[in-house]
Order: C-alpha cells, then structure tokens, then sequence
C-alpha cells in the first residue's frame, strides 16, 4: 500500500532541474503588463495631495490606478472588511497602499512607482504595547479574558507565587518565492488567476467582489507555492485583486509580484507581544494558580488576529494539567504591518509564556526544570479522572509522559545535564545549556465551519487517475499524501496518480491550507471519493462475477472479482464500457468538535498533536553569540502517511522555531519604519545555523481519532519545537551568575539580548 | 564593448550590450525564458538565483541577480536547465536531493543544486561555506547537507567538462562603445578614467549591483575592472605581500590563511561562497563602507594601500584613506590599485560580530594585533569596523596598552577608554550600548584567548 511509504516529493524530480513551475514563471502573452503599488511614507495620518504626473510620464507606464479607478469593492480584507486595496485618504502604516501602477516590465512599474509626490499629514504612530494601552487601540472592545477554576483564591492559597514578563518578538515568513499573481482577462467579464495563495477561494471571493461579479465568472488555480507559511493565507489577496482589476480594465494580462523589500515592508508577520504572568507552585514545582495576560500587536487591520490570539490563549496551557487559571487576551491595533497567520497560527505565542513560567519555577526551587515540567503534565490517556483544558476540553489522547520519557532516555538528558554542568564549571567565557520541552498542540480550525473539504477524482478508461481537491501545496507534500491515500483506496501505484492544480474551478468553497489540516480534510475527502468510484467499479463487477461487492479486491495494482483477476486499467475499461460513472466528488467535515469562542469553551480540537525536543546550546559571555550544538526530537504524527514528508515537517518546522527563538528581529524605528525589510538585515537561519548533531524521531502510535489512516497533521506542531532553544540558551545565561537571578531572556534571544541578560548575571 | 560572447549551457551565445547594468538574471528569466534560476532577493543575500560561472581561472558559483552581462564576456555559464546529462541523466546533486528530500517547496532547490554543483566540480566538501549563501526556509537544511555528502563521492559527470568550456571570442569585434569599458590592464584603465573621470568602476558588482536592482539606479559610463590581470596578482617579497585591487575575496582568503589565519576565519564568514567569488578586495576598500571587513584587520596589520592616477601611483597608509563617512582619500580620476600587507609575526585577532554567523554584516568587527615581549606590550594595533563613520583605531586603548604589562589589570584599565575612541550609533543590527559593551569585552577575549582559556565557540563540538 502506498501510505505510509517515504516516498520523495512529487514533484522534487522536477524541482532540481529548475522545471517546477511557480506564478512568476508562468508564460504570458506578450502584451502582459507588470503592477507595482505606490506606498505610504509615513505609518499614519493622511494624504491631501497625490501628484503622479512623473509616474505616468515614466518609462514603460502604461496607467496608473488609484482608489477612485476601482471598479468595486476597495477591500482586501480577509476578515472585517478594514483593508482597503488602495488607501481613500487615510494613512495606518508606513507601506500601505495608494495606488497602482501598470508598465511594460516589472522593473519598469517599480521605478515608477518612487516617482510618486505624496502630500501628507502626519500623526503620531501608535507603535507599542504602551502606547496602544494608552490610546485604547484595540480590536473588540475590551480584552477576551477566558477561566477556569479560581485563580485569584487559588493564588491566594499558593505556597509559593512569582511573577514576570516576557517580550517576544514577531517573525517575517521569509516564503523563498515572494508574493505573486497573475490574471487573464477571459471574455464577457470572466477573469483567471493564478496566485502564489493559501486559500484559492479567498482569492476568487474578494476577487468578485472587486470587479462586481459573481464568484463563477473568477477561477483561481495554484499549482505550487515557494513556501507559505501563513504568509500566503490571506495576504495575496491585494495582489490578485489589483491584477484582476488592471486586467480587465486594460483587457490584458496582468502579473505583480513583490520585489523582497516590498514583500517585507507591505506584507503581515507573525504577531510580536508580551506575556506578563503571576502564578502560583507548590515545593514540587506542580502550578496551583496562575494568570497570563496576552498584549499582542496586531498591527494596522484586523486580519486573522482575532483567532490568532484566541488560539495563543488556547495554548496558554501547552502540555500542561492547569486547575485554577485565567487567560486575559488585548488585541492591540498598532500603526505596523497588519500581523497575520504565520505556522502556529498564536499556538507557539501562547506556548512560550507557559515555558517560561515552568523554567522560572524551576530556577526559583533549584530543582531541574524536567522535574517541575513533569509535575504538571496532563496524564497519559486513559486518564482518570478526567482532565480538562483551560477551555474546558477533555484530553483524551495524552502521551507526553511516554513520549518526554522516551526522548529524555534516547537523548541522555539526565547525564548531559551533569556534564553541562561540569563544562560550565571549568569554562569560563563558553557556556552551556540544555533544556527539554513539550508540545501539545489542537488540530482544527477554531472557526468551526472551515473544517470542511472537498475532493474531485476521476478515472479514466485507460486507469489513470486524475485528483484534485482544495488543499495547497506550498512544499508540506500534501499532494503527494493525498495522492498516496488515492492510490491506496484504488490499490493502485502512486505514479498511476496524476496530480493536478488546485482550482476553484474544480473543487469550490475551500478552506485556507490552513491549521495544518491540509492532510487530515483532503485525505478524508479524497478517500471519499476514491470509495465512492470504487464502490461502483466493484458492485458492477460484484453483479458481472455474481459475488459479493465487499469481496471485490483492490491491490497490487490488480482487481479480483469472483475468480478472476485483472489489471485495474481492464477494470476500468469494463467499468466504462458497462457505463458505470467513473468521476466522483468527496467531502468531509471534521465530526466531534464545537465551540464557543465567546465563553471560551467547547471542544475546538479533534485531537493533538505531541512532541518533544531537548536542545544543547553555547554561548559566548563576552558577546552574546550563541549555536545550538545537538538536539533530539520525538514527534507525534500518528500513523504517518509519509515518514519521510512529515521528517521534512519536523526538521524544517524546528529550525523556523528556533530562528523566531533567537536570530530573527524585526526591527521599526520611532517612525514606524521597518528597519529589517531584506535579508541583508533580517536574518533567518543559514545553513549552519541548524543543530550540530540533529536526531529526529517518529513517535509510534495511531491517532485515537479516526482521521485518515490515522495520521495526525504536522505543518505546524514541529515550530514550537523549537522553544527548547529559548530555554537552553536561558540555561546557559543561568550559568554565568550564581543562581539568585533569574535571566528573563527576552524572544528573540540575539546575541545582543543574550549579553544583556548575562550582564543581569554579573551585576549580582 | 559593444557585443558579448559566452557560453550559456554549452552553446554559444553572442548578445548586444544594451544596458550595461542589465543582469543575468533577467536575461536569463525575462529574455531567454530560462525560469528554473530563481529571484528570491535580488540583492545576493538568498542564492536562490546561484549559477555556475567558468574561465580560466577556475569554476565558481556566483549570484545571478548582481552579476551584470558583460561580466559574463568570455566566460561559461551553466544554470540549473542545463545540469543534467545530454539524455537527461541528472547530476548527482540532483539526484541526492531528490533520494534525501532535500526540496519542499523546491523554490530555493535551482540555487542549491547550482552551488552543490559547483563544489563538487571544485571537489569542496566544506558544505555549511559552500552554502552559507543559500537559505532555505523549509527543510532546517539536514536532508540538503546529507544529499551534499552524497554526491562528494560520485564521479564528476563527463558532460561537465563540455558545459564549462570556455566560448571562442570573435577575433574583431564591431565598433567599441567608449561608454562600456573593458580594460585590460591597470594602464589602459588609467588612461580611461582619466579621460572619463565621471564614470563607474565596477569590480565585482557586490556593492554596484544593490545600486540597481534596489536603489534602481541607472548607470551610464561604467569600466569592468573584471579583466585587468595585473591587478588580480597576489605576489610576495621582502616588504610582505602584495595583492591586487581585483583579487577576490575567495582568493584573498586562500591567500591570507597560512599568514594569518584568523583573518582567513574571519573573511571565511565574509558574505557568502558566491558574494566572496565576486567581491573585490579592491572594492571592499574603495566603497569607504564603515562596516566593510577587510579595512580593519588589514589596518591593524598595517596595510598599505597603493592608489593610481593616469599612469602615476602614490601609496598611503590605509587607514588614512578613510576620511570621514563617505569620503576617502581618492582624487578624480584615481583608483585602488593594490595593498601591500607587511611581513610580521602573526598576532592578528580579527572578530566579526553579528546576528548571524554566516553571511551577515558585521554589527562590529575588532581586530587586534597586540605585540608583547617579555610580558610588556610593545606595539598594539586595534581597528574596528562598525564603531564610528569609517574603520577607524582605537588610540586610546592602543595607547595605555602600550608599554604596560600584559596582563588583565592592563586590559580591565585599556577596556574604558574604548569610550573615548567610539561613540556608535543603534541601528537595526545592534545597539550602541551592546557595541560599547562588545568592543569592550573584545579586547578582553583576545587576552583570554592569548593566554589559553577557550573563546572559540565555532570549534566547540558537542
Ligand atoms: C550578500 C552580500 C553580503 C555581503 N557581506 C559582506 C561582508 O560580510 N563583509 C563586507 O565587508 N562586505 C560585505 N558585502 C559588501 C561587498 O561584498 C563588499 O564591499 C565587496 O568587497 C565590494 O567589492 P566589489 O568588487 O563587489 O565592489 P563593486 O560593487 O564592484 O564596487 C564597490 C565600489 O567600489 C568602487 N570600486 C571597485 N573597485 C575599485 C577600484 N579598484 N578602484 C576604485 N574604486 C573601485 C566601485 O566604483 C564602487 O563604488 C556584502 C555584499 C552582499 C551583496
Ligand atoms: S535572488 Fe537572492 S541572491 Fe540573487
Ligand atoms: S525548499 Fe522551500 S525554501 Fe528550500
């Protein structure tokens, strides 16, 4: 059977001979115009004159468009309509766009684009957290707050209490293929795109809604992305848009992409903030109280920040049992890029308070932070009594205690953490660190209607198959697992499957590739509708043969029916020639699950999805800088329906985690300017940059939950792997003082920040 | 020049020089539909547009997105269409990436497979350099290194030799654009630059390429100083060792190590394998950056530097060349020539401090060349990078350093007066305290280091 092989990428044959088509490479016709936008120089105020003359007198300039050109709805927003494509007038970052021009060539409509005279009124940004509080620049009224239990009695009661405050900071997705699309005018009004996106149907929505026509005049195909991360959830949305929009006005072909800076200065990041925390511990380490407060910078509009933050404070527990807890959640509005989906989706936000505070309790008993992390773990399933989630949501799937076991004997935790003492004691200047920590994270959509999906199979006469559905491939190798389940349901090889683009043509009304459910819906509605063609082909050779439907086989590329056996290309054949359908849709909608996300309970979550990494990591005292030397990881991915993909997801899912932890800072001046907007300044790990030694392992075990073959998703668990980094390196700083301080090293943990949290050390 | 003449993928290609600034990249993307080379920053900091680049000096991987056309006159080029064998047999890179799932969402993997390439024909198995200058933001980089091992031992593929065959230059070419120069020799450059005093020099493009692809520049009258062979020697003799302006910092490094290896470690994280087979040490120096790497540990060695004018030279000490932020000691119609590097025992210390160890700019970069006998100090050069609107000494640490004991006492006391050498500034790569602070603690880590204890983070293993 196909699932459960490693096999290679689909399309990596193609990958490494530069044959992989993305948008940017698509062949258009020659009369194709290239889009820049013309952007806002100041994070907030007003424009009150735009003098374009030069911009329209520049080579190449075929026209320029601004808001007054727009033939519809001037909006890009995902969520609560606050995003227009091109600005009225008013001024929230410095980026934002004002108007569009359209050359002959992509550089062309750059150059062009700086030649723009822009009057404008400039008001003091909010920038801060502080000055956001201040301002009551918020979205929602007041902040979520969400409980159980008591925790302010609870609080009271504690033996012990401690409190503090951790900053962390946001991350840009740095996709390799920045954002990027392309539309073709059709005739009578229709329009097709092609877009670097998540979520195909976003794009057709709010591309109709742009031109004032119904979602069945828009088609949106993507084949593949260079990387999304989130970062292509809903922010591709103004480049479609704007090209649909020039494309028909123009009736030509219109393609944008943005050059890196741009990417970096117009597009959403991962949402930076600051956790404060008060809690309450026994002289175990086992937590008897505790409050967070989330302050997070949602930047400009609201986007996704919403369920971002709901879904911080949905992993404000993590892997831990939590009795008496309270999570208040202020979604702040800022005058910065608006903060946007980005792997973890808020899960790794939430995550990095509660690790903090495990680390801070430890370092406040002297005892190991293992012990204290121990203490407070959900217990394994079956569990009685029952426990619950702050939400109010019963674990039933729990082993973090098996799993944290199994890895700390593999990597040797308890003798490594002596011998990083015992370096730590004879080296001066280098220091070490070690730490473990857990993940737990929910797999669904918390918008429960988006856990839904939709398939398209068809068989030919000669059996090959054709598959299509609504997930995305931006790299994760969806297509090639959803195509393993095809060729599994039909016994088929893999190669028999021929993968084709997401379209909206084919498959309608989708969800973002999304919460990282992209294999758990379109696997089950794939497998849908592979049943459903199979069911035919069987019950009409089942009447052929004169047996049962259930006893028809299909395996090893073979059918067997009655005695006979044959290729399932001859079955096929008879299938079509008895006039059988061999074309079926599938879908699926995720069972279990409900929630009300404004009492802040219900069971968001299917299932979770575990794991586990220790990392070792040195620093230099004297400077700050800092590598990671080994680390272990075991992750959870149920019955995996490829090893070798869901390694990649692990792997890679680590180092983006462990670079948000310690090397990746996004800087904005007083101004609100983005001072990090290429990789020259914003650095995100290099080859070297990985662990020295990498040992990475598949926990085995089946998902409780029937999903597809009983895999469990991982596009997003792996990243928060990479919090053992933050720990470790805090470890480390430990080690430079004489453990009555603690470090409160500040995400991202640069060098700088490392020295000063060293310099806290010495100054004891 | 008027015309160019390379190899693109085994055949030859001649094209008209239209813009001189036009880049490979775009020829390659927009002209001839070559799309498998990717654009992933334009700027040389992500190799997603790496290609393979040969003449006579060797093979090497370089940027596409900063290489500019008449850069490529005379040369091979080898992109990721045309790797694999006549009847499509991949190249072993390319197929260890593909058995060792070293492509996700494949848009870094053309780069990748370009510089893998390149270091196996080069037979380098230094991968973590040969693909600094690489990123990938979805596979963490393991499956990329174990196909890299992979393929070290495979034979190199007989159809290689063909792809990086040199092109057979026309002999006469029509008429010369002035505008376009390609001198030969440091005279005949001379003599142009005189003659077009407001023109460009373009070296290796690291620094002039950003001026077009992001401050999208237009340039006019431009000389690639990629040809002149007497300023590429590196030669030595009783006075120390000479190197030419248009060395690269990939030969420079070869150089320098046996003399002086920190320096070589340190220019080891400078850029990247494909920015260090570009950049020039020439224009590491002219560009007056006070954050470029060489200065300092070359005026800590005590580098002099040799500048011409038409057909006259003149040599100064480096580190006066550097005026104030953006001016230089560089008359109208002058240019570097070369530097000349004193014999000496090596005591250099050179420490590049940033964000990132690879391919990053330096937040700071110190270098130290303390002399002691008999437990006194005796000469102290300390330069600094990053620290002030030039590289610049530290004159007073130098100062009450000298002819004190080497000692810690010395140094504690010689730390506090880096305040009175440099006032830094913040900026998005670090603050002015933690460059104080550093700088500081710089000094101390190479008295550490000088007497034994272990400072050296990058040789620690597990
Ligand atoms: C991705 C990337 C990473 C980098 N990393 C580093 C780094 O780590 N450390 C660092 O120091 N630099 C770094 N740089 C900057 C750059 O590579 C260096 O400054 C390089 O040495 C410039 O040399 P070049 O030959 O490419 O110069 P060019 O770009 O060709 O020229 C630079 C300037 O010098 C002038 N010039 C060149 N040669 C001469 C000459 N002989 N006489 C007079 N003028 C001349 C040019 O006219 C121009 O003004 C990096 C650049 C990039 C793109
Ligand atoms: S496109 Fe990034 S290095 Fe050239
Ligand atoms: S595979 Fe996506 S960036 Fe490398």
């Amino acid at each position: 059977m196909s699932v459960s092989k490693p096999l290679a990428h689909d399309t990596a044959p193609l990958h490494v001979n530069g044959a992989a088509r993305y948008v940017d490479d698509i062949p258009l016709p020659a009369n194709a115009v290239h889009l820049a936008f013309g952007w806002s120089p100041i994070a907030r105020g007003e424009f009150t004159a735009l003098d374009l003359s030069q911009v329209k007198a520049a080579d190449g300039v075929i026209t320029v468009l601004t808001a007054n050109d727009l033939p519809g709805e001037n909006d890009t927003s995902p969520s609560a309509h606050d995003e227009p494509l091109l600005s009225t007038g008013a001024l929230h970052f410095k980026g934002q766009p004002i108007f569009i021009v359209a050359a002959t060539s992509h550089h062309a409509a750059r150059r062009a684009a700086k030649l723009a005279k822009i009057e404008v009124n400039e008001t003091d940004p909010i920038l801060t957290i502080e000055a956001a509080l201040a301002a009551n620049s918020r979205f929602e009224d007041g902040p979520v707050i969400w409980s159980k239990g008591d925790s302010d009695r609870a609080l009271a009661k504690s033996k012990n209490e401690l409190s503090g405050s951790l900053p962390f900071g946001g991350q840009e997705h740095f996709y390799l293929e920045g954002q990027a699309a392309a539309a073709l005018p059709g005739e009578n009004g229709d329009v097709l795109v092609h877009s670097s996106t998540q979520h195909p149907t976003e794009i057709q929505h709010k591309v109709a809604h742009a031109l004032n026509i119904p979602m069945n005049a828009v088609r949106v195909e993507v084949r593949r992305m260079g990387g999304g991360f989130g970062g292509k959830e809903s922010q591709g949305n103004a480049l479609a848009v704007a090209c649909a929009v020039v494309a028909t006005k123009l009736n030509r072909p219109a393609k944008m992409r943005y050059d890196r800076d741009d990417d970096m200065i117009i597009t959403g990041k991962r949402h930076d903030g600051r956790i404060d925390y008060r809690v309450g511990y026994d002289e175990n380490g086992l937590i008897t109280g505790l409050e967070f407060e989330h302050y997070i910078r949602c930047g400009w509009s609201q986007d996704l920040s919403l369920p971002v933050a709901d879904r911080a404070m949905l992993h404000s527990d993590n892997a831990y049992h939590l009795k008496d807890v309270k999570i208040t959640s202020h979604r702040l509005k800022t005058n910065t890029q608006s903060a946007t989906a980005y792997r973890g989706f808020g899960g790794p936000q939430g995550m990095i308070g509660i690790e903090r505070v495990m680390d801070e309790i430890a370092f406040a008993l002297g005892i190991d932070p293992l012990a204290v992390r121990r203490a407070n773990f959900y217990a394994d399933a079956p569990t009685k009594p029952r426990q619950t989630t702050p939400y109010g949501m019963t674990v039933e799937d729990g082993i973090i205690n098996a799993l944290v076991e199994k890895l700390a004997n593999s990597a040797e935790y308890d003798e490594r953490r002596k011998s990083v003492a015992k370096w730590n004691a004879e080296n001066p200047i280098l220091k070490r660190g070690l730490a473990l920590t857990p993940v737990k994270f929910g797999i669904s959509f918390t918008l429960t209607h988006l856990n839904q999906a939709g398939a398209l199979v068809h068989v030919y006469q000669d059996g090959s198959i054709h598959l299509n559905h609504g997930g995305t491939e931006m790299g994760q190798g969806l297509f090639q697992k959803v195509a393993q389940v095809a060729a599994s349901r039909f016994g088929v090889d893999v190669s028999n499957i021929k993968i084709t683009a997401t379209d909206t043509a084919k498959v309608p009304n989708t969800s973002a590739t999304a919460a990282s459910s992209g294999s758990d819906l379109n696997g089950m509605a794939v497998q849908a509708a592979c049943d459903t063609i199979k069911g035919r082909i069987a019950s009409f050779l089942a009447n052929q043969f004169g047996v049962k439907a259930a006893t028809v086989k299909f395996a090893n590329g073979l059918v067997s029916a009655g005695g006979e056996t044959m290729p399932f290309a001859k079955a096929a054949q008879r299938a079509y020639e008895a006039r059988v359908s061999l074309s079926a849709t599938g879908f699926y909608k995720t069972p279990k699950i409900r929630w009300d996300r404004v009492r802040g309970q219900g069971r968001p979550f299917l299932y979770f999805a575990y794991g586990a990494s220790i990392s070792e990591v040195l620093i230099d005292r004297l400077t700050g800088e800092n590598r990671i030397l080994r680390t272990d990881i075991l992750h959870d991915c149920g019955t995996s329906l490829n090893p070798a993909l869901d390694r990649g997801q692990i792997e890679g899912g680590f180092v983006q985690g462990a670079g948000w932890v310690s090397m990746e800072e996004l800087v904005w001046d007083d101004k609100g300017d983005l001072k990090t907007h290429a990789p020259s300044t914003y650095k995100i790990p290099a080859c070297s940059d990985r662990p020295m030694v990498f040992n990475v392992d598949l926990w085995q075990g089946e998902n409780r939950e029937d999903t597809v073959y009983r895999s469990k998703a991982v596009g997003e668990p792996p990243f928060m792997l990479g919090l053992s980094v933050l720990a470790a390196l805090s470890d480390a700083v430990a080690a430079c003082g004489d453990g009555t301080v603690y470090p409160n090293l500040d995400a991202p943990a640069t060098p700088e920040a490392i020295l000063r949290a060293v310099t806290g050390q010495e100054n004891t | 020049m008027s015309e160019i003449t390379f190899q693109l993928n085994g055949s030859q290609t001649t094209v008209p020089v239209t813009s001189p600034t036009q880049t490979l990249l775009d020829f390659l993307r927009i002209d001839k539909g070559l799309c498998g080379t990717k654009e992933g920053c334009n700027e040389g900091d992500c190799g997603a547009c790496t290609v393979m680049i040969a003449d006579e000096n060797g093979t090497r991987a370089l940027n596409a997105c900063i290489l500019f056309m008449p850069q490529l006159d005379g040369k091979a080029v080898v992109t990721v269409e045309g790797l694999a064998g006549p009847d499509n047999t991949p190249h072993p890179v390319q197929a260890e990436i593909v058995t060792h799932h070293g492509s996700q969402c494949g848009f870094c993997t053309p780069g990748f497979v370009m510089s893998m390439a390149t270091a196996h024909e080069n037979d380098a198995k230094d991968f973590d350099n040969q693909l600094a200058g690489n990123l990938c933001r979805c596979t963490g980089y393991a499956p990329i290194i174990k196909a890299a091992e992979a393929a070290a031992n495979a034979p190199r593929p007989e159809w290689m030799a063909d792809l990086i065959a040199p092109p057979s230059l026309p002999s006469k070419r029509a008429s010369e654009a002035v505008r376009i120069a390609q001198p030969s020799s440091a005279a005949e450059l001379g003599q142009w630059y005189l003659e077009n005093p407001e023109a460009t020099l373009i070296a290796g493009a690291t620094d002039v390429g950003l001026w077009i692809t992001k401050r999208m520049m237009t340039l006019d009258t431009v000389a690639f100083l990629g040809g002149i062979k007497d300023m590429k020697a590196i030669e030595y003799d009783d006075d120390g060792m000479h190197i030419g302006a248009g060395v690269s910092v990939s030969d420079f490094l070869t150089a320098i190590k046996p003399l002086h290896p920190d320096f070589g470690e340190m220019l080891r994280r400078f850029g990247s394998t494909q920015v260090r087979n570009a950049a020039t040490i020439g224009g590491n120096i002219a560009n007056g950056s006070p954050i470029g790497d060489s200065p300092p540990a070359l005026i800590a060695l005590n580098a002099k530097l040799h500048l011409q004018k038409g057909d006259e030279q003149r040599t100064i000490a480096l580190e006066d060349f550097f005026i104030s932020y953006g001016k230089q000691d560089r008359q109208v119609g002058e240019f570097v020539r070369g530097i000349t590097i004193p014999k000496q025992v090596d005591r250099l210390k050179a420490y590049k401090i940033s964000k990132r160890f690879d391919q990053d700019i330096s937040a700071l970069c110190g270098c130290f060349n303390i002399i002691v006998n008999d437990g006194k100090v005796t000469d102290a050069r300390i330069a600094f990078g990053g620290m002030a609107a030039t590289p610049k000494r530290a004159s007073n640490v130098e100062s009450t350093l000298l002819n004190a004991p080497w000692n810690e006492e010395t140094v504690r006391e010689a730390m506090e007066k880096f305040a009175l050498d440099f006032t830094p500034l913040t900026d998005m790569r670090a603050s002015a305290e933690y460059r104080l602070d550093t700088a500081k603690n710089l000094l101390l880590r190479y008295f550490y280091e000088d007497t034994g204890v272990n400072t050296r983070l990058l040789s620690v293993t597990p």
